[in-house]
């Protein structure tokens, strides 16, 4: 059996509210692990705005979502934290007052005093794309992600995108596979222009097809897939032979497994009160955007408030005998040297 | 204050008054309109706001930002007449303006 992980917390959610719980829970002595289904921290923050720009964090009038990462990044550096990331929490146990067992689809286990639920509007997931029946053909022919490259070796492979993931796999797949088609709805392309490039001439030589239009439909056997039907842009069809399909259509945020773990939902958000920000579950913690209570808003300032209260009551679960006096990182020598400031 | 219609995948259609200046995707949250998703709340970030824009306002809608574009490849069953609403404004102009929302969003 696995050897568990042990920490005094452990953050379901690497996103700005998560990391900054880090920063909270850090400055009263609590070590932390972090969860995330994503390959990188920051959360939405990362995925879906990286450079939009936000103009509502107090005292910083204009940052972006990758500049506001790399900051709660370099504030939270003092106090170690530990990422695991690109997987996803899986189950939730009690094993005392409180004290949880946590397994992810990774297989790890972790035991820890305090959860910390900051996922925001849930786990990433990739978005399916809208062709009757392909869930059939899911994990066996149909793949969201590349994880061994041997699989698709001597195949017949068709992907569908025209972002980074989809032209990288391209070009990285066109050596190995028996024969390649790349579908895109238009001539244009998200990708880095380079692999653009490198694809358009794969392409010329005859390396790849390159078929501009949408799949309409599949159709194989047991999972098993063996032609796609994609429609082109000038409304005609055409039927492309395939053992293999590769969709690349972005991530979507789903509730996912917090679903299941028993604790007290509203609208699909987890119901919190406004004091501690803790669960109907005694020791489980919920902040950011995945938390509701009376008057709740969905902005990162909210969930930093959040989880400055959340961490006082948490230091009363992992030190039960301390007592915790309240301090200012900007007179405070002792929260100063937490900090390596001093 | 001009009117937009929102057609459903079913075909229920919800007219609201909007106002000049927000978009065509505010409205629809302000009016807790099904069908419109919105998850990065108007960044143009997630095409979870996406719309059909019927045939005889496209010309008045225009044509999707390269930007736009790139986000509707992120979109279910995208079409010619697709568009992101939050990327559409509210003018006087689109008095009338019908729109359609897919089956679904993600």
């Amino acid at each position: 059996m696995t050897e568990p992980i042990k920490t005094d917390i452990l953050i379901i959610g690497a996103g700005p509210i998560g990391l900054f719980a880090v920063f909270e829970l850090g400055l009263l002595d609590m070590k932390t692990h972090l969860i995330d289904i994503l390959d990188k921290p920051g959360g939405q923050c990362a995925e879906l705005y990286p450079d939009k720009p936000i103009y509502d964090i107090p005292g910083v009038p204009k940052c972006t979502g990758a500049s506001l990462v790399d900051s709660l990044m370099a504030q939270i550096k003092p106090f170690g934290p530990v990422f695991h990331l690109t997987e996803m929490v899986q189950s939730i146990e009690r094993i005392g007052e409180p004290a949880f067992r946590i397994t992810t689809d990774a297989g790890k286990i972790f035991e820890t005093k305090v959860v910390v639920i900051a996922a925001g509007g849930g786990s990433f997931q990739p978005k399916r794309p809208p062709i009757p029946g392909i869930e059939a053909y899911e994990d066996k022919s149909v793949h969201y992600a590349v994880r061994k490259m041997d699989v698709f070796k001597g195949k017949r492979i068709l992907i569908v995108g025209g972002g980074d993931s989809a032209l990288d796999w391209t070009l990285n797949l066109a050596p190995l596979a028996s024969h390649l088609t790349l579908v895109h709805r238009r001539q244009e392309f998200r990708a880095a222009p380079d692999s653009v490039n490198k694809m358009l001439a794969l392409a010329k030589d005859g390396k790849i097809d390159f078929v501009l239009g949408q799949v309409s439909a599949v159709e194989g056997e047991g999972g098993q897939l063996k032609t796609a039907i994609v429609k082109r842009n000038d409304g005609s069809s055409v039927a492309i032979a395939c053992e293999a399909m590769l969709p690349f259509f972005g991530l979507t945020m789903k509730l996912g497994p917090v679903a299941n773990w028993g604790l007290k939902l509203d609208n699909d958000l987890i119901v919190v009160d406004t004091e501690k920000f803790e669960t109907s579950a005694p020791g489980i913690f919920a902040i950011g955007d995945i938390n509701t209570y009376p008057g709740k808003l969905k902005l990162i300032l909210c969930g930093f408030h959040e989880a400055a209260l959340m961490a006082q009551k948490a230091h009363r679960y992992v030190f039960p005998d301390k007592k915790l006096t309240f301090q200012y990182t900007t007179s405070s020598t002792s929260l100063q040297k937490k900090l390596g400031v001093t | 204050m001009p009117k937009i219609t929102y057609i459903d995948s079913a075909g229920t259609a919800r007219s609201v008054n909007a106002e000049v200046g927000s978009t065509v995707m505010e409205n629809a949250i302000k009016n807790g309109i099904p069908g419109i998703e919105a998850e990065c709340g108007g960044a143009c970030a997630c095409a979870t706001c996406h719309v059909y824009v019927d045939e005889a306002w496209r010309e008045k809608t225009g044509e999707p930002s390269p930007m736009e574009e790139d986000m509707l490849d992120f979109g279910y069953d995208v079409r010619a007449n697709s568009r992101l609403s939050c990327q559409i404004k509210v003018t006087e102009d689109l008095d009338g303006l019908v729109v359609r929302t897919p089956e679904r969003q993600a």
